[in-house]
């Protein structure tokens, strides 16, 4: 393994007698297509299973290859879980949780990490940091009752508590961001006379855009792959999200595997696509949050 | 909330742990603090007292009642505590949470770790395993476990079947004894790639010339492992197992979507019994419940930072 690590540090350093030492590993790369192996092979059944037929997917372990192919359990399950309007409420509560955590963590972080030597902001900042050990169980059964009361026992409060729950993460993500922006980037513009509001929208929102993009990838997957707050909190089945009706309907869903595929593979898609494609871009929003 | 989650945040928490650098001002001018940055604060301190703060203080007050969910109620002192402390399936669901949570946070921490190592190797297809690796990333824990049921359930067995294994015939998820291993394995498969984003930028942090220092010095693989890399890891460790521990307690939608807390209640777990509150009409008897979940959350988390503190070692 000394030569494994040791390697991708000596990438960084020019001398190229130290590169052409090192060759690829190819037994590791071999361990690690074979592991690969357990994230492949259930996709691979998640994606070949829904056009089936009837008969093959009742019949046989999975996975064979579809023969004849059958596009029609798409059609099936969409009219069964009602996929439009169940992907409509998924993007309700994703984008009022992806817009808050951004708007309200950032302008928190900044407030506080400006007055830190201020009692008010140091200690707000502990007591949102609390929330990291207040699970959503403890606080659920008052939670549906506040809810209900507010009437926000719908998407909108579901959008709503996703931002809250996750608010100690992305305030202290922003924090230690803000930490290293030196002030005398915002000095200038305040000398000029512009107000802590534009200052903030002008000069900091800017700089903070690699860290929203983190904090926005978060936001959006936890929101958008939820299931234990919409199954609690939202009152009307109806209003319902991907993840939550995949379970309302899964006593019409089991009769047929390759029915129920179709409607796992619709709620995976949406992820899965945007995944793929921007997969680089993703994963670096995703690493630049864990070094900072 | 996922794991994942749970996982960036953390780093932020780890550098400042393994760098031990205190929560230093970065402002040095003492200004008066101006109404605009109160309005910049307010709305994440108004809604977090509203939403999470009032409603935890409220629950623990009737958790103190005989309060059923609607209609009257008045004040029992201590009588849920005490009967939920006689409660065999209560008892059952704690016993199953901490179990899993242990087996699961050492299993995926281990796991993780590796393969970061390893994807951090001078390895062929090195974007490409990587981006395999995140996959579980993205996807729907719930729609993941429905995937797993039917390989466990059904494709496993056929397979053992049609080979003619013994013992692989039946579903995993259909034995009281060994349900509780399908829900640990796909908890780890969803729950590695959070783990290993952290891992990764661990290493990065790790400058190379120490495992020259170390191969010169003639260090095996085991050894430059055992001496350098785990403990300059280390507060990376420590808080991919708290936070990790902490989010496998909240064990839900892979539960329902794996065995419905089955077979009988064998993997039920803690946050699955506390949701009965509603449909069994026992408001105050699950909200004690809450309480001592809570309780024992917060015990647990300082308890593994206080024995995992000092451990690590910086440079």
């Amino acid at each position: 393994m000394t030569t494994l690590t040791n390697s991708t540090q000596r990438q960084t350093t020019p001398p190229a007698k130290a590169d052409r030492r090192e060759r690829v590993n190819w037994k590791l790369t071999g361990i690690l297509l074979l592991c690969s192996l357990s994230i492949l092979l259930p996709l691979y059944v998640a994606i070949i299973m829904p056009f089936k037929t009837d008969k093959q997917a009742g019949s046989s372990s999975g996975f064979s290859l579809p023969s004849p192919l059958d596009f029609g359990n798409f059609k099936i399950a969409w009219e069964t879980v009602g996929f439009p309007k169940a992907l409509f409420f998924s993007v309700v509560i994703a984008i009022v949780a992806v817009i808050g955590s951004l708007v309200v963590s950032s302008m928190a972080a900044f407030a506080i990490v400006r007055n830190w030597d201020h009692k008010l902001y140091r200690y707000s900042y502990f007591y949102l940091l609390a929330a990291m050990f207040i699970p959503f169980p403890v606080v659920a059964l008052p939670q549906v009752k506040l809810t209900a009361i507010l009437h926000l026992d719908n998407p909108v409060g579901v959008g709503l508590l996703h931002i809250l729950f996750g608010i100690s993460f992305n305030v202290l993500l922003y924090t230690a961001f803000l930490r290293s922006v030196p002030f005398e980037l915002e000095e200038s513009a305040r000398l000029d006379g512009c107000s802590t509001w534009v200052v903030f929208r002008r000069i900091i929102l800017p700089l903070l855009g690699p860290m929203n993009a983190t904090v926005g990838i978060f936001a959006f997957l936890a929101s958008w792959n939820d299931f234990m707050m919409p199954s609690i909190i939202t009152a009307n089945p109806a209003q319902q999200t991907l993840p939550v009706v995949q379970q309302l309907f899964s006593n019409a869903l089991t009769t047929n595997y390759n029915v129920a595929f179709a409607s796992y593979l619709m709620a995976m898609a949406p992820t899965l696509i945007v995944y793929v494609f921007a997969q680089r871009w993703v994963m670096s929003g995703v690493t630049q949050g864990a070094i900072k | 909330m996922s794991a994942t989650t749970a996982g960036t945040a953390g780093t932020a928490l780890a550098t400042e742990t393994a760098t031990g650098s205190p929560l230093s001002s970065i402002d040095r001018r003492k200004r008066k603090h101006e109404p605009t940055y109160l309005m910049m604060l307010f709305p994440a301190l108004g809604l977090f007292s509203l939403f999470i703060t009032i409603p935890a203080i409220i629950g623990m007050l009737f958790s103190l009642t005989n309060y059923s969910g609607f209609g009257a109620w008045k004040f029992v002192g201590l009588a849920n505590f005490a009967s939920l402390s006689g409660d065999t399936t209560i008892l059952g669901s704690y016993w199953f949470t901490i179990y899993f949570a242990v087996v699961t946070t050492v299993l995926v921490n281990v796991v993780a770790l590796l393969l970061a190592i390893a994807l951090n190797a001078k390895i062929k297809f090195k974007t490409t395993l990587r981006a395999v690796f995140f996959v579980p990333m993205v996807l729907s824990g719930i729609v993941v476990a429905y995937v797993f049921k039917f390989l466990l359930g059904t494709s496993i067995p056929a397979i053992a079947t049609s080979l003619g294994w013994t013992g692989g015939e039946t579903s995993l998820l259909a034995s009281p004894h060994y349900a509780w291993l399908g829900v640990v394995l796909v908890t780890a498969w969803q729950a590695i790639p959070g783990m290993l984003i952290i891992y990764l930028a661990g290493l990065l942090s790790i400058p190379g010339e120490v495992y020259e220092a170390a191969s010169l010095d003639g260090a095996n693989a085991v050894r430059t492992f055992r001496s350098i890399t785990l403990p300059l890891m280390a507060g990376y460790v420590v808080i991919n197992s708290v936070l990790g521990f902490k989010g496998f307690l909240n064990a839900y939608d892979i539960i329902i979507g794996l065995t419905g807390g089955g077979p009988g209640t064998s993997t039920t777990s803690i946050a699955m019994s506390i949701f009965t509150g509603f449909q069994s009409g026992d408001y105050a008897y699950q909200m004690a419940n809450a309480v001592v979940f809570f309780l024992v959350t917060i015990a647990i988390s300082l308890g593994q930072l206080f024995f995992m503190r000092g451990r690590e070692l910086n440079l």
